[in-house]
């Protein structure tokens, strides 16, 4: 309807109480790029007409108009109706006449619209803490239905594609190689330059092999992996469950008589609990052969003396440690990736959040079992 | 050439991906005002031949023209300046989930005019009203039905008073009672803005209801066999698969007309 012509006049509004009946005088062009002036003025004097009185239009001298113009007509119309007074629309041209019908002619729905709520302070973090008692609830129960779905595997009834945890197997180890050596190659070469640094001042530096050996073996690498898988797989499997939540797949699944969570979680997080005690052992070597770069490099150690250093250090205990605790970890973080991914609401925002909690999640729960291990493996003196 | 008075026109265009093609040598123009239904079996390329006029897909051959300029070649800034004033009513909605449905029609308002909030706001209360969700401003897409959100998408597109409104299938997953509703809306809203409207359906009772123009792609030859009021050619048709699409696969009479 508002072809570009450049040439336009002002748009104005203005209301003559002068004759009988009053009316409302209309001009000039009216679009969303050039506002009228004194729009509130008239509609304030429009508030003040007495009740049953009729206001008429006069609109001669319109030309272009659009939904700026439409929306002042309407308040307009509102405000009279408040007063019980009338807008008489004949003289408005005819498109903008049915305009205005039709946006008049469905009522508003009783209770449809909202009414914004100021939420008091302290009832939000009411609200809060009973919301964090709904998610320990929807924890536990998903965690629930998780083991009984391995029972099942393990009695070889859970329904699952034997293609898709290969699919997975692949995604989770093989393809995160790159990254896991990487990270735990840096991580032990830091470890043995922080080490060298010390340890070279009593002239104790050949220790460095012991240090960056033990502290790969039985703690470093398992973290560090599990933190690149949570990032990597865990984020995946929360956006992944998350949309085809959205998009009704799990309600299909159910519907068809599968469990979302046998054919969906139960291969994830087989996935990352077969894989992590590979990453981990891989993610040792790497660590070891960063550290071996410093003591070389910075401390003319010698390979061979490094690695007869690190060999005569670490005893299979630290091995066996790192690998159960890495793998309790991808455990963990297949279960918070999937939790907040079959969790998500069915918005595109709310797959983002779920990915988003699901890292975190992952996060929290592989510290807070790095914590739990450290005070149960020194108290059995492992 | 292309003439001032056709909002929307397209020269020779040949769709297709790769080495496939779709449709080819594709002429036809939509006239100011008209309600232009864009016909043909399922998979023969309509909804590719809407993603092609709004530049969503970039054609083989041939051009797009707004007017007299050029779309296809046009450079991306001239692109978006002409893409503004026309409005997609995408085939699900397509309503941004996040954002509440005054917000879904703000954006366009907001981003393109400085207007200032409250009028913002004022308007798209005024197009949620002109397509009847007076009320529903702060409720997410995800809350309303099915009919609604497109209704809701109705509003979105219209939300900067469009020249050229674009329907994917308007009445697709719509009761026939809410289908009806939404023709008689697209006709009002026609008459009432004066804007032009280019709708991919095969709804038969909306082509009848509300076409006035329109194109029909066949499948077979791979190009358009038919141009013209769809009631027309329900009745003067003498190509056979458009006899059979417009009369619900009934085969056209022996011995022709």
């Amino acid at each position: 309807m508002a072809s570009p012509v450049p040439a336009s006049t002002a748009p104005t509004a203005v209301l003559r109480t002068d004759g009988s009946p009053s009316t409302l005088e209309i001009g000039g062009d009216w679009s969303r790029d050039r506002g009228a002036d004194g729009l509130d003025a008239v509609l304030g004097r429009l508030d003040g007409t007495e009740a049953g009185s009729t206001i008429g239009i006069e609109a001669s001298r319109l030309g272009q108009w659009d939904s700026t113009l439409v929306a002042f007509l309407l308040r307009a119309s509102a405000t009279l109706r408040d007063r019980d007074a009338t807008l008489d629309r004949s003289g408005l041209p005819t498109g903008l006449q049915r305009l205005m019908t039709l946006a008049e002619a469905v009522p508003e729905k009783k209770g449809a619209r909202r009414a914004e709520a100021d939420v008091p302070w302290l009832d939000g973090v009411g609200k809060a803490t009973l919301r964090s008692r709904e998610q320990l609830d929807s924890f536990l129960s998903f965690l629930g239905e998780t083991v009984q779905a391995f029972g099942q595997a393990l009695r070889g009834r859970a329904r699952f594609r034997k293609r898709d945890l290969l699919v997975l197997v692949e995604q989770a180890g093989f393809q995160a190689l790159g990254v896991v050596a990487l990270i735990n190659f840096l991580v032990g070469l830091i470890l043995a330059f922080v080490a060298a640094a010390q340890l070279e001042q009593f002239g104790a530096a050949v220790y460095v092999a012991n240090l960056v050996a033990i502290a790969m073996l039985r703690d470093m690498a398992a973290i560090m992996t599990a933190i690149v898988m949570a990032g990597r797989s865990g984020a995946a499997y929360a956006a992944a469950i998350g949309t085809m939540n959205a998009n009704q797949e799990i309600d299909a699944l159910r519907t068809t008589g599968i469990s979302p969570v046998e054919y969906l979680v139960v291969p994830r997080i087989t996935a990352l609990v077969l894989m992590m005690p590979l990453l981990t052992v891989f993610a040792d070597l790497m660590g070891v052969a960063g550290g071996a770069v410093v003591a070389t490099g910075m401390l003319d150690l010698g390979l061979d003396r490094y690695f007869e250093q690190a060999k005569s250090a670490v005893a299979v205990k630290h091995l066996l440690g790192g690998i159960f605790k890495g793998t309790v970890y991808g455990a963990l973080v297949g279960i918070a990736g999937c939790w907040r991914g079959m969790q998500s609401g069915r918005t595109a925002a709310a797959v983002g959040e779920a990915t988003t909690s699901a890292v975190v999640t992952s996060l929290i729960l592989i510290i807070g079992a790095a914590g739990l291990f450290a005070v149960v493996f020194y108290a059995l003196g492992l | 050439m292309p003439s001032a008075s056709s909002p929307v026109s397209v020269q020779g265009l040949t769709m297709g991906f790769g080495d496939f093609v779709l449709m080819r040598d594709l002429n036809f123009e939509v006239r100011r005002g008209d309600i232009f239904i864009i016909m043909g079996g399922s998979g023969c390329g309509k909804s590719t031949l809407l993603r092609h006029l709004i530049g969503l897909q970039e054609p083989k051959a041939g051009a797009v023209f707004y007017g007299e300029t050029d779309f296809t070649a046009a450079e991306e800034a001239e692109r978006t300046r002409l893409l503004r004033r026309t409005g997609v009513l995408f085939q699900s909605g397509a309503l941004w989930s996040s954002m509440t449905l005054a917000e879904n029609v703000a954006v366009a308002l907001e981003e393109f005019t400085d207007l200032p909030a409250r009028e913002i706001r004022e308007i798209a209360s005024l197009k949620l009203a002109l397509v009847g969700l007076k009320g529903f401003e702060d409720y997410y897409p995800g809350e309303i039905s099915g009919g609604m959100q497109k209704r809701a998408g109705l509003a979105r597109a219209m939300a900067l008073d469009p020249e050229v409104l674009y329907f994917d299938e308007p009445s697709a997953g719509l009761d026939p009672v809410s289908s009806r509703l939404l023709d008689q809306l697209i006709l009002e809203l026609r008459d009432s803005l004066g804007a032009t409207i280019v709708a991919v359906t095969h709804e038969l009772d909306s082509i009848f209801t509300i076409g006035t123009n329109g194109i029909f792609l066949d499948t077979e030859t791979r190009t358009s066999v038919a141009q013209g009021n769809p009631r027309e050619l329900r009745d003067h048709t003498t190509n056979p698969a458009v006899w059979r699409f417009l009369h619900r696969g009934e085969d056209p009479p022996k011995g022709g007309r």
